[in-house]
């Protein structure tokens, strides 16, 4: 009886578009679905990390290489907002931490293609950002306040990032012919991928239901595609470049690019594990993480002993 | 994989003056094990682009929270006291100043 | 040599000991031992990188043969770089790191104070920008030095022997030559027989806060002011300047 109650006041708050915050009652869907979709994201954040770090030592400029050290940071700053967001549910750090190491949890599928040339850091600035801009602006909205509040913060630092991205694509489709192969190249091959940021198409999506229900997601898999194409394509056309894609196509009536049939074999390959890199980026995140092991144990182990001598003193 | 006896450090609230004056106001949280530590983890994460003059950082711990099923009690007796705002008032017509 | 050649060759030296410290701390990316300090790593390698454009910029200006600061860091050879042999060293653990970075920091601290004060206001400019920087890295290297020194017993015996390792190392930060005598004359920079003494007890008080030793000065290694490195340099420049080396007509 009680809980009917809650539930009630619960959507009641929800339906009124006011925020539930971390002691308020929760059915315990909520809070599982929160905890898998922040993690998930905070995961995404910090893996994808890697496949632009990757190019760090190698950028070509001194700006290039502090505007990627600036952006990768951020990443780095927004997978522990995103894990902040996440503790708030009940979970701690270390209990997410070893959900990824399992495979418990997962973190975006597009983290495990490789960016093989300097156009991909381009390619991933403007499209993987660019995918991930669309799906962050719609959640500033979502239900739960502290994962709104991440959200908010970051996309106001994010907007940087597509830019950065866009620019590099911009320079090398200006460029010399061979750089102007090499935009191409990442375009087509970052594409695909993209679109596949968004999850399944609405009618095979299995967890949207609930989370439409509760505001925790705001917009559809396909409406927020569509938006992120639409914008997409006349960029791409600005700086001479070619979607990979012979379906694309303007539909006057509806006001919207028709587009091709995404490979979603591909897709659920990638996200059972056979990724090209899926098991590398794991290995990456836990190398690092054991070889870092002693380093916490001494911080853990002088903070216990700082504390012991407040004590005595 | 990770041991149990693993520890990401414990968590701590983050409150950052954007300029001097005004209140600090709270950022967000961050791990650290000790608080040199958590200070300049706050510092590298939410100062990043100067939003910040000053910084506090506080144990999440010895954060002491209302609970959401007291806020009746709390916060809804005052609801009915509207003479604690200047609003309240009638002043006599042509006064200035106040 | 003249004085502008000198004034060359010594915001070189600064230039490249920023950049290529900087580079090995970029590395850390995606390796930190916990997340916070993958950003803390970055933050320091955009101060050093940041601070070798600028150095960098005012050493193509002042060799006036239309070269850039990304010339001057992506054409230049292994010989023609004048960085310390010690930034160049492979990052090891995260103790390994930490060492470099107090030992690297407290030099940086002493000289850049001083170079605040030199009479070339291009040099007196970026040293005050710098000074603030360093600051800072010098109270988070301390912070950890005196964390892992006086943590646990492995982080202590790891923690002793990077400083151990990477001892010989550091004389050849106080190295003079003949570009010292003129900047020193000139009033552009100070005199480093002058800086040694301070960095010592900077060093020596930190390390006994941390129970740790300092090492005794034994055979020391020489040979970047003359532009003969560590190996580890040419793998270095090898990635740094990949592109632009690979793609020589190409703008980014």
């Amino acid at each position: 009886m009680e809980n009917v109650n809650h539930l009630e006041k619960f959507q009641a708050v929800i339906d009124a578009d006011s925020k539930i915050e971390p002691k308020d009652w929760m059915p315990e869907d909520y809070r599982k679905h929160l905890i898998r979709q922040i993690s998930q994201h905070a995961h995404s954040e910090v893996i994808g990390m890697q496949p632009e770090g990757n190019w760090i030592t190698r950028a070509p400029s001194l700006r290039a290489k502090l505007i990627l050290l600036a952006k990768i940071q951020d990443e780095a700053g927004h997978g522990l907002y995103l894990y902040s967001a996440c503790e708030t549910l009940g979970i701690s750090r270390e209990e997410l931490i070893e959900q990824l190491h399992t495979g418990k949890a997962k973190y975006s599928s597009i983290f495990n293609y490789p960016a093989v040339t300097w156009a991909d850091i381009g390619a991933i600035g403007w499209l993987v950002d660019g995918a991930a801009i669309v799906n962050q602006i719609s959640l500033q909205r979502t239900s739960y306040g502290p994962y709104s509040r991440a959200m908010i913060r970051i996309c106001k630092e994010e907007s940087f990032h597509q830019r950065q991205g866009y620019e590099i694509m911009g320079k090398l489709a200006l460029g010399t012919p061979e750089q102007k192969e090499m935009a191409q190249d990442a375009l087509n091959r970052w594409w695909w991928p993209s679109l596949m940021m968004f999850g399944p198409h609405d009618t095979d999506s299995p967890h949207s239901g609930k989370a439409m229900t509760w505001r925790i997601k705001r917009e559809s898999n396909d409406v927020l595609r569509q938006r992120f194409i639409d914008k997409t394509v006349q960029q791409t056309e600005v700086i001479g470049l070619k979607i990979p894609d012979d379906k694309l196509k303007w539909n006057e009536t509806k006001g919207v690019y028709e587009h091709g049939e995404i490979d979603w074999e591909e897709f659920n390959q990638v996200i059972n594990g056979n990724g090209p890199l899926n098991k590398i980026r794991l290995a990456n995140h836990i190398s690092a993480h054991e070889n870092g092991a002693w380093v916490r144990e001494a911080a853990n182990a002088y903070a216990a002993k700082q504390k012991k001598e407040v004590l005595v003193a | 994989m990770s041991n149990t006896k693993d520890n990401q450090g414990q968590l701590w609230e983050v409150f950052v003056q954007a300029s001097p004056g005004i209140p600090h106001k709270h950022s967000g949280s961050v791990h650290a094990t000790d608080k040199e530590m958590a200070l300049q983890n706050a510092r590298d994460l939410y100062t990043r682009r100067s939003e910040g003059t000053s910084i506090w950082v506080v144990p999440s711990s010895a954060i002491v929270a209302s609970a959401p099923e007291d806020s009746g009690m709390l916060f809804d007796p005052s609801n009915d006291k509207p003479y604690r705002h200047p609003t309240f008032y009638v002043m006599p017509e042509g006064a200035k100043n106040i | 040599m003249t004085k502008q050649e000198a004034l060359f060759n010594y915001t070189l030296r600064l230039g490249d000991n920023a950049l290529i410290l900087g580079h090995r701390l970029s590395e850390w990316s995606s390796k930190g031992p916990l997340l916070e300090e993958d950003i803390a790593m970055t933050n320091m390698a955009l101060d050093l990188i940041g601070r070798a454009d600028a150095l960098l910029r005012y050493a193509s200006q002042v060799e006036a043969k239309g070269r850039t600061e990304d010339d001057l860091a992506y054409k230049r050879g292994e010989r023609q770089f004048l960085c310390n042999l010690i930034m160049q060293l492979p990052n090891g653990d995260f103790g390994f790191t930490i060492a470099r970075q107090l030992i690297v920091s407290a030099f940086d601290l002493c000289l850049y104070e001083e170079l605040a004060q030199s009479k070339d206001e291009t040099i007196a400019g970026i040293a005050a920008k710098a000074v603030k920087e360093v600051k800072y890295h010098l109270k988070f290297s301390t912070d950890w030095t005196l964390r892992l020194g006086d943590g646990t017993e492995e982080s202590h015996n790891r923690i002793q022997k990077s400083f151990d390792d990477i001892w010989m190392f550091t004389a050849e930060l106080f190295e003079t030559n003949e570009v010292d005598a003129i900047m020193v004359k000139e009033g552009i920079a100070p005199d480093y027989n002058n800086l040694k003494a301070r960095w010592k007890k900077i060093i020596t008080e930190v390390l006994l806060e941390a129970t740790l030793k300092v090492p005794a000065d034994a055979y020391m290694q020489t040979g970047s002011r003359k532009g003969v490195h560590t190996e580890y340099l040419g793998y270095i420049l090898a990635e740094l300047q990949y592109l632009p080396r690979a793609y020589p007509d190409a703008k980014w």
